[in-house]
């Protein structure tokens, strides 16, 4: 029998070979149809009410005169009288009418009465946040006192990173179009297969009882989550009963400024930093107190700090929550770490330099403190990373010495990620005629999934990639879990690998009597059936299948459902490294080049991993020099709530990159291993260590914007 | 966005007429990259809007002894790329060429830009155009202000803290560019220096037109012929971004030393803004990079930052000080790529 | 409200006046764009529409469309809602991160922030008329090979500016993209894949390969 292990290098035919995706060219001719692109007969447009103000208590809402507008032919109230709003942006109800125009008109006719109630909305430390500070446990591990005594050399400093937004070009949102006692719903969602339930439960307060296993959802390509689109929201649930309401389809995608307010945010993480070590670097002691927002709710994480370095003996650190008035927040790819990440090698960075230790010594020095069975990997990544980029040759002690306004330097960053798989079942089908389809409850948010499932399902039969079919994007197929924590790859490479393998058991065990071979001798391989130890003896694959008769071959596979599964692993680690220029006279960063050496277990398709990590690099890039959400205390407004003062990068504004994977003997039999979330961790921490090594000071919290490096220059007291 | 007749005019007098007298009633629809954000966000509500797509007389760029004449519908790209423009203003093609989206260029017009509104988000998110409270009270002076105005704003008062957004208006003003205005009254010229104001109450108005002006053409006189020019901008990004500071300068040169200057920086105050004691100064000096560095000290002296924007006063100095270096420079035949490159680094 | 009503009549003149006074203009006077929309305002008989919907014509990748619109409707909302042309997406919907771009005689514009009836006399081409369905554009193609999207999301507004731009630049460098296309955002990061896509469409449109 045809074995599921992974096969190994020698004998692999697709796995980590270089494929466009397979979707691309419904996407590059403008023809795939997103939820925001879906039209239905007689579908009606649907628009959120949301509030103005930070804090209020909605006294009355009056639609009367709305139910008469021209074109409105439903109401859904979300947040009744008598309740509180809690942030700009806090939905309230949503309204289905004939066109979106007559729609927005009714959203802005209803007639609500407020009373406001006092917001607090800035990012503040938690001695100026009065009661919305919520200190959490104290973490104490050693003696950080003495751990600071022993320390021959302490830095200090308070380090950061703010309130940031997902931005996804597809807003959230989705078309619902009921059918007798069915729902169907087109979402723009990260999990496909989980939100049913909620859609079900949610309506059971309007009155509405549809199981879940009636409610479809349907997302064949979506456009971006990042991890703010797990849920069905209150918008979700709203569309499915304003659609039951108006006995009509629904869509309703939420406008710009609503998903800037509402549908998502990072949360923000300070912290004052103290940290010792000996004159020759070895870490000693480290302290921080940390604070941040996740905005309304109880979102917002518990950072575990010092990041990486988790082992450092002595440590002390302490986190206060801190509640505001803003969006809440939500899953940001890789949670937390880009932040701790900032923090802690900031920190690390300053006490190097305080040594007068090259960051890179600095950095190998201490993998003593890393987890044991990461050290070796960061060690030979952190070695690799310098010969990308030329760390020993470019790299300088703080502050470029060269003439001139534009400062170079070098920066570095080490981060980790779990990864592993998320529960999934796979079905795959082989046909009489050849044909092969497989079918998975999952998703690609653009990450390639659609893809990668192919290229395991094609190399397990020994077809080639378009001989396979895939369905994904439906819950009516085996359910996989949401696209989250980088467990996609895991989830659906591990199920499919399984069921395509059974299959091909089964294909085997009819084609054995023709081949003269037990099925245990035969292979699938190169679009035949044939004898392992002679190849000449073969069938095609087509006349393989004809010996099915009627009867397709119908196989399932799952990614084992609790712990580990032998296909796939969990923890993955990578450095990156950033050279920047600054223009000390305007405080302008550009960034020159970064590289990422990345390890991710076996890579399924070499060509979309890349395009996984330079992408994260560029999410970096825009986080560390330009994103922020910004909040008005005074009128408890977002004040950017917009893609002109909520700044992404654009194509001119990210350097050039080089990826390289640590890939072969010792990470390739770990099976694959999720690459959305682990390379957008590190590139805020190398930028800022690049801009301090540049300019000789360090620009506390990112991003990196011209006033804080001017500032960060001022107070050093000038130019590099 | 609100519903609105839509009016489309073939002659200035007939679009003159289909405006009202009244602010705000109607709007006048050029290039619409501005207006439409703002009637999306019901900033602005007209019942009327006046197309002026249909007017010939609008278009164009001409060049004649007297001067250059550019129409108001000209497009900020046709502007940057005109032969005129670029063999003899280099300040105005480098403005209008580096606002860093080809189909805001393709579809933005000179008379759109000098009449774009102010992009501070206090007026965007509705607070109006002084950006007030309940109780009438400056939301700038101690909200986020980063953005905003470090000169001619009136200092914790009421009144206007945001500035002008205009790409262009620096570089015409060095020029000495005339506004060819046309009303029901017939025509005026306004230089343009003295088209921009600063309004001290919600009702009026960042600029001197008319509910029902439209500005028609501008005409800059051939007298600026033969000026060395230059603009530099201080922008973040170099995707589509706004400018946090730019200075335009205009030199007329004796030998190596300057005999005129003239020094208009934008985007640091509620209107474009000379730098006049910087102009006095360089009067019969050599451009160097001392002299201009001191040239941009003057230009900021009297600054006064809000408390988040003291960085956009550097910001000027060196806009300043890089603009003029540029201005003297040996410049490369003018090639649309090598234009760019040049301008990034000023 | 009476007093709102006086104010209006004072500010706006009255339509029936202006309508005598625009019919004495005569379109013979203007030629090119203006005078197709002339034209097709004349099919109106009138220079004004509105605030209620309109017919209008727009000339879409080669073919005449009929519709009826409001005056405030634009043309994005108009593509993707009345004509089932969805490629151009609606992202930041106020003209800043080029998702809607489609190409307008030639350059490139955002549909966001053009009304429909604006686009009345002119020839628009949408991604949709790149090439016919299950053909693919060399740049879309160049798209594809170089694994220039992710989501996909700003992709097509991406194709069309790369479509103006190669128009005008046959050649360019990877440096003159990194300006040219300053005017579309994307939030996946997929610069370095359009940075190569389009060197890589330039060799493909003029080999026709």
């Amino acid at each position: 029998m045809a074995s599921e292990k992974w096969p190994e290098a020698g004998k692999r035919s697709l796995i980590g070979k270089r494929f466009t995706r397979l979707d691309g060219p419904w996407k590059s001719s403008g023809r795939a149809k997103y939820t925001y692109d879906v039209k239905r007969d007689g579908m009606l447009h649907g628009k959120l009410v949301f509030s103005p103000y930070a804090h209020a208590k909605i006294v009355s809402i009056d639609t009367s005169g709305v139910e008469k507008m021209p074109g409105v032919k439903a109401i859904h109230v979300i947040t009744g009288a008598g309740k509180e709003v809690q942030y700009q942006g806090h939905e309230i109800l949503a309204i289905a009418a004939e066109t979106e125009e007559q729609a927005r008109d009714a959203a802005r006719a209803v007639k609500i009465e407020f009373e406001q109630l006092p917001h607090f909305v800035v990012d503040a430390p938690p001695e100026k946040a009065g009661e919305r500070a919520r200190p959490l446990a104290e973490q104490t591990t050693g003696n950080p006192d003495e751990g600071f005594k022993a320390a021959e050399v302490i830095s200090e400093g308070t380090y950061g990173s703010p309130v940031i937004t997902h931005c996804c070009l597809e807003s959230h949102g989705q078309v619902a179009e009921w059918e007798g006692d069915n729902l169907r719903v087109w979402a723009s969602t990260q999990n496909v297969s989980g939100i049913s339930n909620e859609i079900s439960e949610g309506l059971k307060n309007s009155g509405v009882e549809v199981p879940a296993s009636n409610v479809q959802i349907l997302t064949p390509v979506m456009g971006g989550g990042f991890g703010s689109k797990f849920g069905a929201d209150t918008w979700g649930v709203a569309c499915a009963a304003l659609a039951k309401k108006a006995g009509r389809p629904v869509k309703m995608m939420l406008e710009r400024d609503q998903e800037l307010m509402a549908a998502g945010s990072r949360p923000s993480i300070y912290a004052k930093v103290r940290v010792g070590a000996k004159k020759d670097g070895t870490l000693t002691a480290w302290w921080s107190e940390s604070w941040g927002t996740g905005g309304f709710g109880p979102g917002g994480g518990n950072p575990i700090l010092p990041y990486i370095f988790t082992r450092v003996p002595n440590r002390r650190s302490h986190h206060t929550r801190v509640e505001t008035n803003t969006g809440p927040a939500r899953a940001w790819r890789a949670p937390n770490h880009p932040q701790m990440c900032v923090i802690t090698m900031s920190a690390m960075e300053d006490l190097a330099a305080k040594l007068e230790m090259d960051p890179l010594d600095f950095f190998l020095k201490n993998l003593e403190f890393v987890v044991p069975e990461r050290a070796e990997a960061y060690r030979q990544e952190l070695l690799k990373g310098a010969e990308m980029i030329d760390w020993k040759k470019k790299w300088h002690p703080r502050g470029d010495k060269t003439p001139g306004p534009v400062k170079r330097g070098l920066g570095l960053s080490l981060h980790t990620w779990g990864g592993g798989g998320h529960p999934s079942n796979c079905n795959c089908t082989i046909r009489p005629d050849g044909s092969v389809e497989v079918f998975l409850g999952s998703q690609d948010l653009g990450t390639g999934t659609r893809t990668v499932i192919a290229i395991v399902a094609a190399e397990t039969l020994g077809l080639p990639l378009n001989a396979v079919k895939v369905n994904i994007g439906d819950s009516k197929y085996p359910p996989s879990g949401a696209s989250g924590g980088s467990t996609t790859v895991g989830g659906v490479s591990a199920s499919t690998r399984r069921a395509t393998t059974k299959a091909l058991n089964e294909l085997l065990e009819r084609v054995a009597p023709t081949l003269g071979a037990e099925p245990d001798k035969l292979e699938a391989k190169d679009g035949t059936i044939r004898v392992i130890d002679d190849p000449s003896k073969n069938i095609p694959w087509k006349q393989a299948c004809a010996k099915l008769g009627a009867t397709p071959i119908n196989a399932s596979g799952q990614r084992v459902p609790r712990g580990a599964d032998e296909l796939i692993s969990s923890g993955v680690g990578g450095i990156q490294m950033a050279e920047v220029s600054v223009d000390t006279e305007t405080g302008i960063v550009k960034i020159e080049k970064m590289v990422a050496v990345q390890d991710c277990g076996l890579i399924i398709n070499q060509k979309t991993a890349e395009s996984q990590v330079f992408g994260a690099l560029i999410m970096g890039v825009t986080y560390a020099l330009y994103e922020e959400k910004l909040m008005d205390e005074a009128t408890g407004r977002v004040l950017n709530a917009d893609m002109e003062f909520y700044k992404l990068a654009g194509i001119g504004d990210v350097g050039n990159f080089a990826v390289h994977f640590m890939s072969g003997p010792g990470y390739d039999e770990r099976g694959p291993i999720g690459l959305g979330e682990p390379p957008v961790v590190s590139p805020g921490a190398a930028i800022s260590n690049a801009v301090a090594n540049a300019i000789g000071a360090r620009v506390p919290t990112i991003p990196i914007t011209p006033d804080k490096v001017l500032a960060a220059l001022e107070q050093k007291g000038g130019a590099a | 966005m609100n519903s609105f007749e839509y009016a489309i005019a073939t002659t200035i007098q007939e679009a003159v007429e289909m405006l009202s007298t009244h602010r705000g009633e109607t709007e006048i629809l050029a290039g619409g990259t501005d207006l439409l954000s703002l009637m999306k966000n019901f900033v602005v509500t007209p019942k009327r809007v006046v197309s002026l797509k249909g007017i010939r007389e609008l278009r164009g760029i001409t060049a004649s002894p007297e001067g250059l004449r550019i129409g108001s519908m000209v497009t900020l790209e046709e502007l940057h790329e005109h032969p005129a423009v670029h063999g003899e203003y280099h300040s105005l093609a480098h403005a209008a060429g580096s606002v860093p989206s080809l189909q805001i260029r393709n579809m933005g017009t000179v008379g759109g830009d000098l009449c774009q509104r102010p992009r501070c988000w206090y007026f965007r998110n509705g607070f109006g155009l002084l950006a007030t409270d309940e109780k009438d009270q400056p939301l700038v002076p101690a909200g986020d202000n980063r953005y905003h105005a470090i000169f001619g704003h009136p200092g914790g008062r009421p009144g206007a803290y945001y500035v002008h957004a205009s790409s262009l208006a620096p570089a015409l003003i060095t020029l000495g560019a005339l506004l060819k205005i046309s009303g029901p009254r017939g025509n005026r010229d306004v230089p343009i220096a003295k088209f921009f104001i600063r309004p001290t109450k919600a009702s009026e108005h960042e600029n001197v037109l008319l509910a029902n002006e439209i500005i028609t053409e501008i005409f800059i006189p051939a007298e600026s012929k033969g000026l060395r020019t230059a603009t530099y901008e201080v922008r973040q990004k170099e995707a589509l971004d706004w400018p946090l500071a730019t200075a335009s300068v205009a030199l007329r040169m004796t030998g190596n030393k300057v005999k005129t200057a003239q020094i208009v920086l934008g985007h640091v105050a509620p209107v474009p803004w000379p730098a006049l004691d910087a102009e006095r100064d360089l009067v019969g000096q050599p451009i160097t990079e001392i002299i201009a560095s001191r040239a941009g000290e003057s230009a900021v002296r009297g600054a006064r930052p809000l408390n988040g924007n003291k960085y956009k006063v550097q910001l000027a100095r060196v806009a300043v000080k890089r603009a003029l270096l540029a201005a003297v420079a040996e410049r490369k035949p003018m090639a649309f790529a090598q234009d760019k490159e040049g301008m990034r680094h000023g | 409200m009476s007093k709102r009503k006086s104010d209006e009549q004072k500010g706006i003149s009255r339509r029936s006046f202006l309508k005598t006074t625009g019919a004495a203009v005569s379109a013979g006077v203007v030629s090119g764009a203006a005078a197709d929309l002339l034209k097709a305002q004349a099919a109106a008989q009138s220079k004004f529409a509105g605030p209620g919907e309109v017919p209008i014509s727009l000339r879409i990748n080669g073919a005449a469309r009929s519709l009826s619109v409001e005056p405030r409707m634009t043309l994005l909302d108009a593509l993707r809602d009345r004509l089932d042309l969805t490629g151009a997406k609606k992202v930041c919907d106020r003209g800043t991160c080029g998702a809607c771009t489609v190409v307008l005689d030639g350059k490139a514009v955002y549909s966001c922030t053009m009304l429909a009836i604006e686009g009345q006399g002119h020839e628009i081409l949408t991604i949709e008329g790149l090439a016919p369905e299950g053909e693919l554009h060399p740049i879309s193609a160049a798209f594809v090979e170089n694994d220039a999207q992710q989501c996909g999301f700003c992709t097509p507004g991406f194709v069309m500016a790369c479509k103006a731009f190669l128009d005008k630049n046959p050649n360019p460098t990877e440096e003159q993209v990194k300006h040219g296309l300053g005017g579309n955002l994307c939030r996946c990061g997929t610069y370095i894949g359009v940075r190569a896509a389009v060197v890589d469409a330039a060799a493909r449109m003029k080999g026709g390969r």
